[in-house]
């Protein structure tokens, strides 16, 4: 830049002065001042029109009442919610497992060695066995049925878990465990395999054993693949410990469907589902801010 | 044998149905409606025991309103089961429902003059069952069948009741504290549920199973030490449906947790409710129907009384 462009940038003001807009952007800010305005206008109506026809309805006091107790909310929101901490538990148990032995299975089915094609056989029928049946139905079956098996009695202790061979608590989360992994091991398989082949047979002709380019080249690409897709799948699991209720441990769900069996109103269910959201709503949007922040840095194309 | 076991399982099945939506509240409006001019006529009633002027009071009400003069016709379930009817046969006042049926009887001044009917359970809440002048099959009071029948007064009240092996954890408990250190379940929905979390707060977390199948299920797979369960239903698992487990004992009403109420079934409207009302009153006060309930429901049901604290 030179003297002279200086003197005459000043010469030619008010079109480029620092700190003052064009004109350009000046119409930009009023288009979408407009734009929100519009927006909350529109709302507002859709919103307000819809509130007050559903609020003006005939049936609309029975729903309140059944439904938005406020009485019943302030005595149950707080028993209830004296419960999440057990589904935050469970999932806290059960999350890391899920991962660990879904990439098991995943390098399983990867695996190119003709000796190893049992690995590859059992990853597959595993996947399609857990991914095939309602996961009520796994928890019923492991969590009912293994301890009927009577192979286990007493106490266990490891790693500073501890409890009863038998209990709920073991066996819940060891069937959430076998049936997510199903789903988390596809998710593992798929981020491999959609790390280019010319990847792998760059790695191959570097000198890198199958192993090596596994594990330097496939894995590290892949995982940075994965990561939305299993943050979307310990969202739902977040939800599903909900159904380790049906092996009688006392959670949210359990706790607020027992209250509504005695009182007859479904209060304590909003309540329960209040406390879910509040839980899965921010783990949402993380996700989503995740996902779009990858868009971005690999230069995909964005959604705005 | 085995119909007579379905049968029991259908009833039972009734039961618990209507679990968690019974009505605490009972009509004691008709009780105070009773007609105490009618009292004073009365008083050369020939029965020793009966406590009181308002012993009378149930003889004359129910004069000319049964079914057929000078007698009464109890109904009851077919097959009736111990230790409700013992042997099949109410006539001889054995089992907790045949000895306050008659106790009811005398009351109404038909001692000795009373005839047995019996009727399936699903006729008689369906108020299409005009046979006899009260049936008692444990119908649990409720709002729902009131709309087609009528209820009198409760005669039984369930208690909270704990169940297990007969060789398990809970084979020594005679408190309600020794419960503690159990690992407790009980049918979701349930007062027994409310009983364990409010008046029993176990050390171990509790168990709440989708229904009493499951919770059955979890004592056999040994993953419970025992069941919290009305009376009558620990009562009808121990007897007929898991082989080797026993209630260990009930908890006294005043501990928390009442249960369903069960009132003997009358025709909606049926004039002779009131006078069953007076009868079950005196019953009551006279500490007759409390003798009754621990004679069978306690001893023959080898269900005793658990100590509070």
């Amino acid at each position: 830049m030179t003297n002279n462009d200086e003197g005459a940038g000043i010469m030619s003001a008010p079109s480029r002065v620092p700190g003052q807009s064009t004109r350009r952007e000046e119409w930009l800010r009023r288009r979408r001042r407009k734009a929100i305005i519009i927006a909350v206008v529109s709302t507002v109506v859709t919103f307000g029109g819809l509130a007050w026809l559903i609020t003006s309805s005939s049936g609309w006091p029975k729903v309140k009442t059944i439904f938005f107790n406020g009485e019943r909310f302030k005595e149950d929101f707080p028993e209830i919610l004296g419960y999440l901490w057990v589904d935050v538990k469970l999932f806290l148990q059960t999350a890391p497992f899920i991962l660990m032995w879904g990439l098991v299975i995943a390098l399983c089915r990867n695996t190119r060695n003709p000796v190893l094609f049992p690995l590859r056989a059992f990853a597959a029928v595993y996947t399609d066995f857990f991914r095939g049946v309602p996961i009520i139905l796994t928890i019923y079956l492991v969590g009912f049925g293994i301890p009927k098996l009577g192979l286990l009695e007493g106490d266990f202790h490891f790693l500073g878990f501890g409890g009863n061979w038998t209990s709920p608590y073991l066996w819940g989360p060891i069937a959430l465990v076998l049936a997510y992994s199903a789903y988390v091991a596809e998710v593992f398989r798929s981020g491999i395999e959609g790390v280019h082949e010319s990847q792998r047979a760059g790695a191959r002709s570097l000198g890198l054993s199958h192993s090596q380019t596994m594990r330097h080249v496939v894995l590290p690409q892949a995982a940075r693949r994965v990561v939305p897709p299993l943050m979307n799948d310990l969202l739902s699991l977040q939800k599903d410990v909900a159904l380790l209720s049906v092996l009688g441990i006392i959670e949210v769900f359990r706790r607020a469907t027992s209250i509504k069996d005695l009182t007859g109103n479904f209060t304590p269910l909003v309540a329960a589902a209040v406390i879910f959201l509040a839980l899965t709503i921010p783990e949402t949007r993380l996700v989503d801010w995740y996902t779009n922040r990858q868009r971005r840095r690999t230069g995909g194309s964005q959604v705005v | 044998m085995k119909r007579q076991i379905l049968a029991t399982a259908a009833m039972v099945g009734l039961l618990l149905a209507a679990c968690g939506d019974d009505d605490t509240t009972t009509s004691s409006d008709t009780t105070a409606a009773a007609d105490t001019t009618i009292a004073a006529t009365d008083t050369t009633t020939p029965t020793a025991d009966t406590t009181g002027a308002t012993g009378g009071d149930a003889k004359a009400c129910a004069e000319g309103k049964t079914l057929k003069a000078g007698q009464l016709t109890i109904a009851t379930g077919d097959p009736a089961f111990p230790p409700y009817v013992l042997d099949d046969a109410p006539e001889s006042g054995e089992g907790f429902e045949a000895a306050v049926a008659l106790a009811v009887a005398k009351e109404l001044g038909f001692e000795g003059k009373v005839d047995w009917v019996r009727t399936s359970f699903d006729t008689a809440v369906a108020g299409s069952d005009s046979t006899n002048d009260f049936n008692l099959q444990q119908f649990t009071i409720n709002d729902e069948r009131k709309q087609v029948v009528s209820f009198s007064d409760p005669y039984y009240t369930a208690n909270q009741a704990v169940l297990g092996y007969t060789d398990g954890p809970g084979k020594d408990v005679t408190k309600l504290s020794d419960l503690k250190s159990l690992r407790l379940g009980a049918a979701a929905g349930t007062t027994s549920l409310q009983f364990i979390l409010d008046v029993i707060k176990p050390d171990a977390e509790p168990f709440a199973f989708n229904s009493n199948a499951d919770a059955k299920t979890a004592l056999d797979n040994k993953q419970i030490d025992a069941i919290i369960t009305d009376l009558p239903t620990g009562l009808y698992i121990s007897a007929v449906e898991i082989e080797g487990t026993k209630v260990f004992g009930q908890f006294p009403i005043d501990a928390g947790g009442a249960g369903d109420q069960w009132g003997l079934l009358l025709t909606k409207d049926n004039p002779l409710t009131e006078c069953t009302n007076l009868a079950i009153a005196n019953l009551t006060a006279s500490g007759e129907l409390a003798t009754i309930t621990d004679k069978w429901m306690g001893e023959w049901s080898d269900a005793p009384t658990l100590s509070k604290d």
